[in-house]
C-alpha cells in the first residue's frame, strides 16, 4: 500500500469523517482516496476553493462533533497558517497532514523535504504550542494518523501529520489491525462555562447542536467565550493554559524508540532518516551509535535526551538546513551536529558511515 | 536475502505499474517484504521514467535502492539513464525490440514490444511480457505469486490478456536457458 492511501485509511479508521482540502503534489493521493472512500461510510468529502477555505471547512466540522482533515504540502501549507492559528485559539480539534516537499515557495513538487518543522511549531503569530507527528514508513503512516486524530480530541488542538514525498509516495507491507484504538472527545460538563477548563488544563468540547449556544471568536475570549481583548490579565491566562496544555504533558505524548542509551555518538531523527540511521546501526553491527527516533517531534520530548547518560555527540541528519538540530542544542551541553540535506534524496547509509568516520 | 530490482522505460510502458505488481507479488503472497519507490516527475511524461522495488525476507530499513543488481529496461533513453552504470555481478533483461546498446553485465535480451505487438496483438502488455520474463529468469518472486499480483492489478476484462503476456516471458525467458 502506498503511504498517502495509507493514511487516508488510517484516517477513516479513526472515524474521520470530513476532509475539506485542495489537491497538491505530493499529498493528493490522500484527497483522491479520501473522496473515494468517505462517502461509503456517510462522511463528507469537499474540494475546498483554496488552503485557506479547507483548514477553515475542518475547523466547521469540527465543531459539530466530527473528526475532520486536510491534507496539503508546503505552499497549500503557508496558506493555512491564519486559520490554524484560529484553531488553537478556538481550541478546535483537528488533522493537518503536510506531505512535505522542497521549498521555500513552489520549490520541488515531486521531491521531499522536512523543511516545514518549524513552520509547523511557530509558523502562525502569536505564542501557542501544537502536536506534531513524523512517520517513517507507511506502516506508521496508518497508526500515526490514527494517533493524531486521539491526540487532538483529547488536547483539543490542530495536530499536524508532517510526513513527506519520500514516505507519501513509497509503497510497502503494511499489517493493518482489525480497530484503532479511539480516544473520544470529552463533552462539556451541563452548567459548567464553555472554555472553563478542567484539571488537564483542556475544557470539555459543547458540540453545536448539543443545545449550547457557544460564541466561538479568535478574540482573546473569557470562559464564556465572550471576546475581552483589552484584559492583560485575561490575555496572559488564556495563552499560557493554551501553552500549558500542551507542554505540561509532553512526556505522555511523547512516543519515541531508543536503540543503544550507553553509547556516545547519538543519532536522533524522525521520518525518513530514521531508516537511514537503523541501517547504519544494523550494518556497522556496533553497539557504540544511539538513536533516539522520534514519533512525536512537537512538543519536543527533551528528557529522552536524558536517557543518553554517556552521550558526548548528538548528530542529527536532516532533510532540512538543521531545524530540530538547534531545538536539540537548547536542551543538552554536549555538541549537537546537525547532518543537512537538500534537493529531496534522503541521506544515503554510505555517507551516514563516512561521517561517523570522520568523526571518530 | 536482498535483491534490488530497477526498471525503466518511457512514461506510458506501465514502468512503475511493474514494480508496483513486483512488490506486491512479493509481500502478499510470498510473504516477503518489499518497498516500491519511484522517480516521480513531470520528466517522466514521456521521458525516462525510472522505478525500483527491494525484496527482502526481513524487513527493509533504508527504503531506497542503492546498488541494484537486477534491471529491467525497455527504452533506449531509459538504458542511458538507469542502466549504462549497471556493476558487473547485475542481470539486466532488456526489450531489445527497443534497446539497442548493451551493458557490461549478464543481459537476457527479451523482444516483449515486439512479441506483444506481434503474437498478442496489443503492444501495451509489453511490461508484463517483460515481468513474466524477469520471474523466471531470477525467482525473485514465484511464478504463482506473479500471476495472482497481476491479476490483482490489471482491468477487468483485460485478465487473460496480462496472463497470456506474462506466460509468454516465462516462455521467451526459459528458451534462453
Amino acid at each position: 500500500m502506498q503511504g498517502n492511501i495509507a493514511c487516508a485509511e488510517g484516517a477513516i479508521a479513526a472515524g474521520c469523517r470530513f476532509f475539506g482540502g485542495y489537491p497538491i503534489t505530493p499529498s493528493t493521493e490522500i484527497a483522491e482516496h479520501m473522496a473515494l472512500k468517505l462517502p461509503k461510510v456517510d462522511g463528507v468529502f469537499i474540494q475546498m476553493e483554496d488552503e485557506l477555505a479547507s483548514m477553515a471547512s475542518i475547523i466547521g466540522a469540527s465543531w459539530t462533533g466530527m473528526r475532520s482533515m486536510t491534507a496539503t504540502s508546503g505552499p497549500g501549507f503557508s496558506l493555512m497558517m491564519e486559520n490554524i492559528g484560529f484553531a488553537v485559539m478556538t481550541e478546535t480539534p483537528c488533522v493537518v497532514v503536510n506531505i512535505q516537499r522542497g521549498g521555500p515557495s513552489t520549490g520541488q513538487p515531486t521531491m521531499g523535504a522536512q523543511g516545514d518543522m518549524m513552520q509547523c511549531r511557530f509558523g502562525s503569530h502569536g505564542d501557542y504550542s501544537v502536536i506534531a507527528l513524523s512517520p517513517a514508513s507507511v506502516q506508521e503512516m496508518y497508526e500515526l494518523t490514527a494517533k493524531a486524530f486521539n491526540l487532538a480530541d483529547e488536547f483539543r488542538v490542530p495536530v499536524f501529520l508532517m510526513s513527506d514525498e519520500i514516505v507519501g509516495h513509497m509503497r510497502e507491507r503494511i499489517d493493518i489491525p482489525d480497530q484503532v484504538p479511539i480516544v473520544q472527545r470529552k463533552s462539556l460538563q451541563k452548567g459548567t462555562l464553555p472554555f472553563h477548563p478542567d484539571a488537564d488544563l483542556v475544557p470539555g468540547f459543547p458540540r453545536f447542536g448539543e443545545g449550547y449556544g457557544v460564541h466561538v471568536t479568535g478574540l482573546t475570549h473569557d470562559e464564556r467565550g465572550y471576546p475581552c481583548a483589552t484584559s492583560p490579565g485575561l490575555h496572559e491566562d488564556l495563552v499560557m493554559r493554551l501553552v500549558n496544555k500542551i507542554e505540561s504533558a509532553r512526556d505522555r505524548i511523547a512516543d519515541y524508540s531508543i536503540t543503544n542509551p550507553e553509547a556516545e555518538t547519538v543519532f536522533v531523527t524522525y521520518g525518513p532518516p530514521a531508516r537511514s540511521v537503523e541501517q547504519v546501526v544494523r550494518d556497522l553491527g556496533r553497539d557504540d551509535i544511539g538513536h533516539l527516533r522520534l514519533r512525536v517531534v512537537w512538543p519536543f520530548p527533551e528528557s529522552a535526551l536524558n536517557l543518553f547518560a554517556s552521550a558526548k555527540q548528538f548528530l542529527v541528519p536532516e532533510m532540512n538546513m538543521g531545524q530540530v538540530a538547534r531545538e536539540i542544542e537548547r536542551h543538552v551541553d554536549q555538541p549537537v551536529i546537525p547532518i543537512p540535506k537538500l534537493g529531496g534524496n534522503l541521506h544515503s547509509p554510505d555517507e551516514l558511515k563516512a561521517r561517523l568516520e570522520v568523526l571518530r | 536475502m536482498r535483491h534490488e530490482v530497477r526498471f525503466s522505460g518511457f512514461g506510458g510502458q506501465g514502468i512503475i505499474l511493474s514494480a508496483v505488481i513486483l512488490g506486491r507479488a512479493a509481500v502478499m503472497y510470498d510473504s516477503l517484504y518489499a518497498v516500491q519507490t519511484q522517480v516521480y516527475g513531470p520528466e517522466a511524461r514521456g521521458g525516462a521514467s525510472m522505478s525500483a522495488v527491494i525484496i527482502d525476507d526481513e524487513p527493509i530499513l533504508y527504503p531506497k535502492v542503492t546498488t541494484p543488481d537486477i534491471f529491467v529496461i525497455m527504452s533506449q533513453e531509459g538504458f542511458e539513464k538507469y542502466g549504462a552504470q549497471a556493476p558487473e555481478g547485475a542481470t539486466m533483461l532488456l526489450d531489445s525490440s527497443l534497446v539497442h546498446s548493451r551493458p557490461q553485465c549478464r543481459v537476457i535480451e527479451i523482444p516483449a514490444t515486439r512479441d506483444a505487438k506481434e503474437k498478442l496483438g496489443r503492444e501495451i502488455v509489453a511490461n508484463i511480457v517483460m515481468l513474466g520474463a524477469l520471474v523466471s529468469a531470477t525467482r525473485v518472486v514465484t511464478e504463482t505469486a506473479i500471476e495472482k499480483a497481476i491479476l490483482d492489478s490489471v482491468p477487468k476484462g483485460t485478465e487473460s490478456l496480462n496472463l497470456k503476456a506474462m506466460k509468454r516471458g516465462f516462455e521467451l525467458a526459459r528458451a534462453l536457458e
